[in-house]
């Protein structure tokens, strides 16, 4: 089975053209974005991969709504984005758990804070989203006494909480050690196989971003732009055996040689 | 096996360090009765332990009774209204930066009046009843309240403001749900100065006009050079300011427990 590709004529979920993004103006002005254009199509995992400073997270929170652009147009479901949207699930690059809260409350915080109320179907989900990220056991923890890994493990099953189509995720293994990082990603990827989204997910690791995803988004930067974007074409279901897939090499050592090229040879 | 010199020494010594501020205090006693008995220090000087012990006897239970529960009142009265002023306060401190420009002169200067100086004055404005008595506890005992809840509520890292705009939960959520929440480990700092600080407010207030409290009657004892009846009143008040400060700690305890600081849990 191959990676998903846009079928001719089907309309992208998440349309960027143009995308531009400056801070300040005048002459101390810095462009974060320049005229980024790229779409994404349902249920396709997509990885933005770049240096520091090339606006990646900037993108994302642009996507999320949380941003506004000052030129160009990003459009979702064929809608312009003017302010967060009900089905974009949002992962950032620390947990951000809140600690008076045990771990189920966490999870179900978001229809707390959205509702005002939890009705016991949103329990329900919690507890078989915190069983797919194999913390049942933890749910009346409190949040300070997981690890790293957990705290993200739990940030993951807070941002499925809501079911959305779209997934973005900033960095969300950055702050993790190598090992539970490289879990994590085998633990997204079976995740993702269960129950397909959109995912846009921003990272700096290029073995995390061909493992995970159909197509990668190299970005270079100062300003922000679109270098090159990459199809993956390893099959799915990916697993461990993909690490070793010689395409697996061969792809991450070409963006390495992209990225690196004017610096290292 | 007999225990050996040095293991008896070793127990004595973890017997001692165990017990240390009751030795303490029984060497400070001890040390204090022996000096006014040898010395023969007049009683209007310093009294000694024992005749500070015989002047509270001298007074009925109900009358002690009476002073304690009048002093008790006025305190608590005016820390609760200080509580119930300041947070909302605070609130709107850290939630408008107008209302913060316009008022915090306003609260500083409020606070900045040397209440002793102002107590004769609020109680001839607003007569002989307990609310004079209450309104300076409360002058004394909010500022702290509002300081430092409003700082709690700007601390609140902007990740987490930034996750409740994603999920467009509106501002009042964003502050009951995630900004108060957060700042309680600074509200209840703030809620153990205060306490102390209401008490110091009661006392004071009884000073300058009262018929009854703890405050009231210290200044009588000292009228009529029944200086140890003043210690007596002295020590009760310290006994009550240090329960008074172990049910705040309690209550964080019992409500917030994930407020503490991490190794006192």
């Amino acid at each position: 089975m191959g990676a998903k590709h846009p079928g001719v004529g089907e309309k992208p979920v998440v349309a960027l053209s143009e995308v531009t993004k400056t801070f300040g103006e005048g002459a101390t002005a810095i462009t974060a974005l320049d005229r980024v254009s790229f779409g994404i199509s349902k249920h396709e995992f997509v990885s933005v991969l770049g240096p520091s400073g090339c606006g990646k997270s900037t993108l994302l929170r642009l996507i999320s709504g949380l941003a506004k652009p000052t030129g160009g147009s990003l459009r979702i479901h064929d809608y312009p984005v003017t302010e967060p949207r009900d089905d974009i699930g949002i992962m950032f690059q620390r947990p951000i758990l809140l600690p008076w809260l045990d771990v189920l409350a966490n999870v179900t915080f978001p229809l707390k804070h959205k509702y005002n109320r939890v009705t016991d179907e949103g329990r329900d989900r919690a507890h078989a989203l915190l069983r797919v990220v194999g913390l049942q056991d933890f749910l009346s923890k409190s949040v300070d006494e997981l690890s790293g890994g957990m705290q993200q493990r739990v940030a993951l099953a807070r941002a499925l909480l809501l079911d959305p189509d779209i997934l973005l995720m900033d960095e969300p293994f950055s702050a993790l050690d190598a090992l539970t990082r490289e879990e994590m990603s085998f633990e997204l990827l079976n995740i993702w196989s269960g129950r397909p989204k959109t995912v846009v997910f921003i990272t700096h690791s290029i073995p995390e971003a061909v493992l995970l995803s159909d197509r990668i988004i190299v970005m270079s930067n100062q300003p922000g732009t679109v270098r090159e974007v990459l199809d993956v074409p390893l099959p799915r279901p990916r697993s461990i055996d993909t690490l070793s897939h010689h395409a697996f090499n061969e792809l991450a050592n070409y963006i390495r040689r992209q990225l690196f090229v004017r610096r290292v040879t | 096996m007999p225990p050996t010199g040095s293991s008896l020494v070793k127990r004595a010594l973890a017997l001692a360090s165990r017990f240390s501020v009751t030795i303490l205090f029984v060497i400070i006693i001890a040390t204090w009765e022996a000096a006014c008995r040898t010395f023969s220090i007049p009683t209007f000087i310093l009294p000694s332990p024992s005749l500070i012990v015989t002047g509270a006897l001298d007074q009925t239970w109900s009358t002690w009774a009476g002073h304690i529960w009048a002093t008790v009142r006025v305190a608590l009265m005016g820390y609760a209204l200080a509580i119930v002023v300041s947070i909302p306060l605070a609130v709107m401190l850290a939630t408008s930066p107008f209302l913060e420009r316009t008022f915090y002169p306003v609260i500083v200067g409020v606070h900045s009046m040397p209440i002793v100086a102002v107590a004769p004055i609020i109680v001839v404005t607003l007569g002989s009843s307990d609310l004079p008595r209450v309104v300076i506890t409360f002058l004394i005992a909010f500022f702290p309240i509002v300081v430092t809840t409003t700082a709690g509520l700007m601390a609140t890292p902007p990740e987490m403001i930034e996750f409740s705009r994603s999920l467009r939960a509106g501002r009042t959520r964003e502050i009951t749900q995630i900004r108060l929440p957060f700042a309680v480990p600074y509200i209840f700092s703030a809620l153990k100065i205060s306490i102390t600080l209401a008490f110091v407010g009661a006392v004071v207030a009884e000073f300058v006009a009262a018929e009854r409290g703890l405050g009231y009657f210290i200044q009588l004892s000292t009228t009529y050079f029944k200086i140890n009846q003043s210690f007596a009143a002295l020590l009760v008040l310290m006994a009550i300011n240090m329960v008074a400060f172990q049910v705040v700690t309690l209550i964080q305890v019992v409500f917030a427990p994930w407020s503490l600081p991490k190794d006192r849990k």
